[in-house]
C-alpha cells in the first residue's frame, strides 16, 4: 500500500482507526475485495458504456429467454410489466418500500424496481406468473385462496413471491418466521391475518378462523 | 314480499372469492396493467409552488424529445394553483424516460407567491396568507344546539374537558389512481383505476364536452380506493388529452408521490370537548367545537359528506342538551375526498376518548358507561358479547396501575355507520345458456371487498347451483348501470338485485320450458329445452331485502413501553353486524381490514407539511408508515347474523372505532391520557412528562 489514501484528515473515525480496529486479515481481505472490484468496473467501462440509448437485454423469466431493448437506466419492473407481458409484479411505490414488486432471482426475492434489467442478465427469475405449473397452483396460491389472503389483490402477488421464497428454504416456519419474510410487503386493505393463516396452512401447519358467527 | 332463504348452502358461509385465482396467478388485469396496443406513457408536471400565479407554460421543448407524442396543458391563460403538485401540464411519449425528460424540459413562467400556509392553527391566524382570494380561510361556524347546555353543566357531578385531535390521513390504495384512455372519432375508452365506473364515464363525458353514451369505461380489477377514487379526476381528463392529441391510447397513472398530494385524503380534527354526567352516570351535557381542514377544498362549497371536515357530534351516545361549532379551515395541500366512513372514525376517537376520560372521573367501568348512555339496542349487545369474549372484568384495571415499565391496558368504543344502504338505481341482466352456463352482467364495479363473489353466491343459492358456475361480469359502463362502490353500499345494492334478476329467470324457465322448477338438479335439462337462444333477463333492486345501518364496537388491548413509548396492540376483538351475512370468508377480510387501517391512523399515519417550503414531507411508504404485518395484532371477530334484517355493507363501520379503542387502551395503560393521534412515541414520553411536549402537536 502506497500513501495515496486520504486516510487520517477526518479526526478520531478516520479510515484508517476504523480498519486498525477490525482483524488485519478482514482489512485485506475487505480491501483486496474493494480493489478488485474497482478495478473490475474500470476495466468493464474501458471497454463499454452503455446507453444512453437502448441497449439489448437477454432476461431469463420462468424458464424462457426474454428479449428486449431498453435504455439502460430500465428497471426490471418495468422491463417486465412495459416490455412484455408479464404484468404480475406490480408498482406500488417504485421505491423499495412496499414490496408489490417482488420477484425472485436465483430463489432469492427482491424488489424489482430497485434492480436495473441489465443487472438481472444472467440470472434466473422467477414472477408470479410462473410458479403455477401446468395449471396447477402451488400450495401457495391454494392457501392464499382458500383463507382469503386477498382483498384488491394488487400486493398479493409481492406477498405470494415472500412466502414462497421463504418455504423453499424453510419449509416448516414459525409465524414470526413468517412475519419476518413478510416485513418487506404492504397491503392497505388489511389482509395481513389471512395471509399469515395461508402461509402457516402452506407450511403444513393446519390454521382454524378464529371468527365466530352468533345468529340473533 | 321477498324474503331470503332460511336453509342454505353458500350464503352466509365461507366461500373463497371467485377471482381470486386470477389475483394468485398475476392474471388479473388491473387498469395499470392495461397494454392497449401502440400505447403511450402519460406524465403529469406538477406545480412545485404552494402557491403561484402561472403565466405562461411552453410545451415545445418537451415535443423535441425523441419519443414524446403529445403535450397538453391543464388549461391555457394565466391560472392560479394553490398546493404544491397541483396539474399544470402533461406529456405521452413512447418510453418513461422520454416522459420524465419532457417534464423536465417544459418551460414554466410563474409568479410564485411568497405567503402561503399548511397548517390548520396559521391559517386560522387574522393576518394568515388566504389560500382563497378574496375568501377568508376560516368558514362560518356551523351551529347545532338543543336543550339548555350552560345549565345542564351546573347540574351534573363530574365533567371533563378534553383536546382531542387527529391528523390528516391519506387513502393510498396499493394501485395509485390513473386510466389507460384511448379516445378516437368513434369515442373514448377507458381503463380505470376507479370505484365507480359511471361517474367517471360521466365526468369524464362532462369535462370533453361528450355524450355520456360515446364513453366506455373499464375496470376488470383495480388495487383499493377506499373513497379516493370516484371521478375522473384531473389525470384522466389529461390522458384523455393526450390520447386525442398523440392518436394513441395513453396508460397515465400516477406515482406514489403524486398520490400524497393530489388525489384525496382525510381531513384532520381538533376537537374540543366538554361533557358532564349526573352521579349515577348519565350523560347530561355536551358542548363541543372542532375545525380541520379539507385543504383547499374547505370551504362553504363542499361541506360535509367527503369534502368537508364536519364530523357527528356528539357521536354515538344519548346526551340531552347539546351544543355543537364546527368550522373548517383552508390551507395550501391537496383537497379532501371522501375517505371509509368520512367523519367517524375522528368523531369516535374524539368522543370515546371523552366517554373514558369522564368515566375515570366519576370512578366508572367504562363499559358500564356506555351501556348507560348507549341508545342502541344491538351495539348494547355487542358491548357485552364483546366483553366476555375480551375478559373485560378480569383485565380492566384502573388507569395507570398496571406494574412495570411495560404497562399493559384496554379499550374499547362503538361504531355507527347511518348509510350501508342500498342504492335504488341498481340493474343487472342475466343470461341463461341453453348448455346451463350462467352468466350475470352488473355495472358495479369490485373494488377488493369481493363484490363480484356476492353477486356468485347469492346467484348460486337461489339457482341451486355452484359459485363457481355462475359468470360474473363487472365493471363496465356497457353493462345496466349502478351505483359506486362507496358508503358501504354495493352488498346491499347488488344483492336484492341478483334476487331478482334469478327469481326472473326461474319463471321465464319455466314459462318456457314447462319445467316447473329448473333449480339444482333440473337445471341443466330446463336449459336444454331452450334450444339454441339463450334467455336474458333483466332486473333491479327490489324492497325488502337489505338495509341500514350497521353498528359494530371493538376492544383493544395494548402494551406500552414507557421507557421508548412504543404502542404495541396485543389484541382486538370486534363484534359487528351487518344483517344478512352472505360470505363470512371476505366479511372477515373486510373487518380485519378496517381494523388494521383504523390501527395505522391510531398510531402511525400522518401527513406532514413543511412550513418553508409546503410540500408533503412524507410522500412514499419509508416515511408515511402502514401498519406491516408484525404490526398487526391477534384479531378475534365476532359476527351477528341477522337475516331479518336484510343485506347491509360493513366495509365502513368496521374501521370506525378501532383509534378510539386503542387510544383509550393507551390512556388506561399510562393512567394519562395521549389526545393526539397518531400515538407516536414521542407522544407518549411527552404525556408521561418524560420529554417536551412535539412542537405544534397538542397530546
Amino acid at each position: 500500500m502506497k500513501n495515496s489514501e486520504p486516510d487520517d484528515v477526518l479526526g478520531a473515525h478516520s479510515r484508517r482507526t476504523f480498519l486498525k480496529s477490525l482483524g488485519t486479515a478482514a482489512v485485506t481481505a475487505a480491501t483486496a475485495q474493494v480493489r478488485s472490484v474497482a478495478a473490475e468496473l474500470e476495466k468493464v467501462n474501458a471497454e463499454k458504456i452503455l446507453g444512453p440509448g437502448p441497449v439489448p437485454v437477454t432476461l431469463r423469466v420462468n424458464g424462457q429467454a426474454l428479449s428486449l431493448n431498453l435504455e439502460p437506466r430500465v428497471t426490471l419492473l418495468d422491463a417486465l410489466r412495459n416490455y412484455s407481458s408479464l404484468t404480475g409484479a406490480k408498482e406500488g411505490c417504485d421505491r423499495a418500500a412496499c414490496g408489490a414488486c417482488t420477484v425472485l432471482l436465483d430463489g432469492q426475492p427482491i424488489y424489482s424496481c430497485q434492480k436495473l434489467a441489465l443487472e438481472a442478465q444472467g440470472h434466473d427469475i422467477t414472477t408470479v406468473e410462473g410458479l403455477a405449473q401446468d395449471g396447477k397452483l402451488t400450495k401457495v396460491q391454494q392457501a392464499f385462496i382458500a383463507h382469503d389472503a386477498l382483498q384488491c389483490g394488487y400486493c398479493t402477488p409481492g406477498f405470494i413471491m415472500s412466502v414462497t421464497a421463504l418455504l423453499k428454504w424453510n419449509p416448516r416456519p414459525t409465524a414470526e418466521e413468517i412475519k419476518h419474510a413478510c416485513a418487506g410487503n404492504l397491503c392497505r386493505c388489511g389482509t395481513q391475518p389471512h395471509i399469515l393463516q395461508a402461509a402457516l396452512e402452506a407450511a403444513g401447519v393446519k390454521v382454524q378462523s378464529k371468527t365466530e358467527v352468533l345468529h340473533a | 314480499m321477498p324474503s331470503w332463504p332460511t336453509e342454505t348452502r353458500y350464503l352466509s358461509h365461507p366461500v373463497p372469492r371467485v377471482d381470486a385465482a386470477a389475483k394468485v396467478t398475476g392474471q388479473a388485469r388491473y387498469s395499470s396493467d392495461i397494454q392497449a396496443e401502440g400505447w403511450l406513457y402519460g406524465m403529469i408536471l406538477r406545480s412545485k409552488w404552494p402557491a403561484a400565479k402561472i403565466l405562461s407554460i411552453n410545451l415545445e421543448p418537451a415535443l423535441k424529445i425523441p419519443g414524446i407524442r403529445a403535450a397538453v396543458k391543464v388549461r391555457e391563460g394565466e391560472f392560479t394553483v394553490r398546493f404544491y403538485g397541483e396539474e399544470l401540464a402533461a406529456v405521452a411519449g413512447t418510453t418513461k424516460q422520454a416522459c420524465l425528460d419532457a417534464l423536465h424540459a417544459i418551460e414554466v413562467q410563474a409568479e410564485p407567491r411568497h405567503e402561503f400556509v399548511v397548517h390548520e392553527d396559521d391559517a386560522k391566524k387574522d393576518d394568515a396568507p388566504q389560500v382563497w382570494d378574496g375568501v377568508p380561510n376560516v368558514s362560518r361556524p356551523r351551529t347545532t344546539e338543543r336543550g339548555n347546555v350552560d345549565a345542564a353543566f351546573g347540574e351534573c357531578a363530574a365533567v371533563i374537558e378534553g383536546f382531542y385531535t387527529t391528523p390528516v390521513q391519506i387513502h393510498h390504495p396499493m394501485e395509485t389512481h390513473g386510466h389507460t384512455i384511448f379516445w378516437t372519432d368513434d369515442g373514448l375508452t377507458a381503463w380505470s383505476s376507479t370505484q365507480g365506473i359511471s361517474s367517471v364515464r360521466d365526468s369524464l363525458a362532462g369535462a370533453l364536452g361528450l355524450e355520456h353514451s360515446r364513453v366506455r369505461v373499464i375496470t376488470d380489477f383495480m388495487g383499493g380506493g377506499f373513497g379516493a377514487k370516484f371521478n375522473c379526476g384531473v389525470e384522466g381528463i389529461l390522458a384523455a388529452k393526450l390520447s386525442r392529441a398523440a392518436k394513441a391510447p395513453v396508460r397515465l397513472m400516477l406515482t406514489r408521490f403524486e398520490q400524497a398530494l393530489a388525489v384525496g385524503n382525510r381531513p384532520s380534527s381538533f376537537q374540543k370537548i366538554k361533557m358532564g354526567a349526573t352521579a349515577d352516570g348519565t350523560l347530561h351535557a355536551f358542548e363541543g367545537e372542532n375545525y380541520g381542514t379539507a385543504g383547499i377544498g374547505a370551504g362553504a362549497a363542499t361541506a360535509g359528506g367527503g369534502g368537508g371536515a364536519d364530523i357527528p357530534m356528539p357521536y354515538l351516545y344519548r346526551v340531552p342538551n347539546v351544543r355543537v361549532k364546527q368550522w373548517e379551515v383552508a390551507i395550501n395541500a391537496g383537497s379532501a375526498r371522501a375517505f371509509r366512513a368520512p367523519g367517524n372514525p375522528p368523531a369516535s376517537f374524539g368522543m370515546e376518548c371523552a366517554m373514558d376520560d369522564l368515566a375515570v372521573k366519576l370512578g366508572m367501568d367504562p363499559l358500564e358507561f356506555r351501556l348507560k348512555n348507549d341508545p342502541v339496542d344491538i351495539r348494547r349487545r355487542e358491548f357485552q358479547i364483546g366483553a366476555e369474549k375480551f375478559g373485560w372484568k378480569e383485565k380492566y384495571r384502573k388507569p395507570g396501575t398496571s406494574p412495570g415499565p411495560v404497562k399493559i391496558g384496554v379499550g374499547c368504543a362503538g361504531a355507527a355507520w347511518p348509510a350501508g344502504g342500498p342504492s335504488r338505481n341498481t340493474h343487472g341482466e342475466a343470461q341463461i345458456n341453453p348448455d346451463g352456463s350462467v352468466e350475470f352482467r352488473l355495472g358495479v364495479q369490485d373494488i377488493g371487498t369481493g363484490t363480484k363473489t356476492v353477486i356468485a353466491v347469492v346467484a348460486a343459492e337461489l339457482l341451486g347451483l355452484k359459485p363457481e358456475q355462475i359468470t360474473v361480469h363487472v365493471g363496465d359502463t356497457n353493462f345496466p348501470p349502478g351505483p359506486g362502490s362507496g358508503g358501504s353500499t354495493t352488498c346491499a345494492s347488488v344483492s336484492p338485485t341478483v334476487y331478482d334478476l334469478c327469481q326472473k329467470a326461474l319463471q321465464q324457465l319455466q314459462t318456457q320450458t314447462g319445467v316447473a322448477d329448473a333449480r339444482g338438479e333440473n337445471w341443466f335439462a330446463a336449459c336444454k329445452k331452450l334450444g339454441v337462444t339463450p334467455l336474458v333477463v333483466h332486473g333491479n333492486w327490489i324492497e325488502g331485502l337489505s338495509t341500514r345501518p350497521a353498528y359494530g364496537v371493538q376492544f383493544a388491548e395494548v402494551a406500552v413501553d414507557t421507557e421508548t413509548g412504543l404502542v404495541t396492540v396485543r389484541k382486538v376483538v370486534a363484534v359487528h353486524d351487518c344483517g344478512l351475512i352472505i360470505d363470512t370468508l371476505t366479511l372477515e377480510s373486510q373487518i380485519n381490514g378496517g381494523i388494521i387501517m383504523g390501527m395505522g391512523y391510531a398510531l402511525y399515519e400522518e401527513r406532514v407539511m413543511d412550513d418553508l417550503s409546503g410540500v408533503v414531507l412524507n410522500p412514499n411508504f419509508e416515511t408515511y408508515k402502514l401498519p406491516g404485518i408484525a404490526d398487526v395484532p391477534d384479531i378475534e371477530i365476532v359476527l351477528l347474523n341477522m337475516p331479518e334484517r336484510g343485506v347491509i355493507g360493513i366495509g365502513e363501520p368496521a374501521t370506525v372505532p378501532t383509534a378510539g379503542a386503542i387510544a383509550n387502551a393507551v390512556a388506561n395503560a399510562l393512567g394519562v391520557r395521549v389526545g393526539s393521534l397518531p400515538i407516536t412515541p414521542a407522544k407518549v414520553l411527552a404525556a408521561l412528562g418524560k420529554v417536551p411536549a412535539p412542537a405544534a402537536s397538542p397530546t
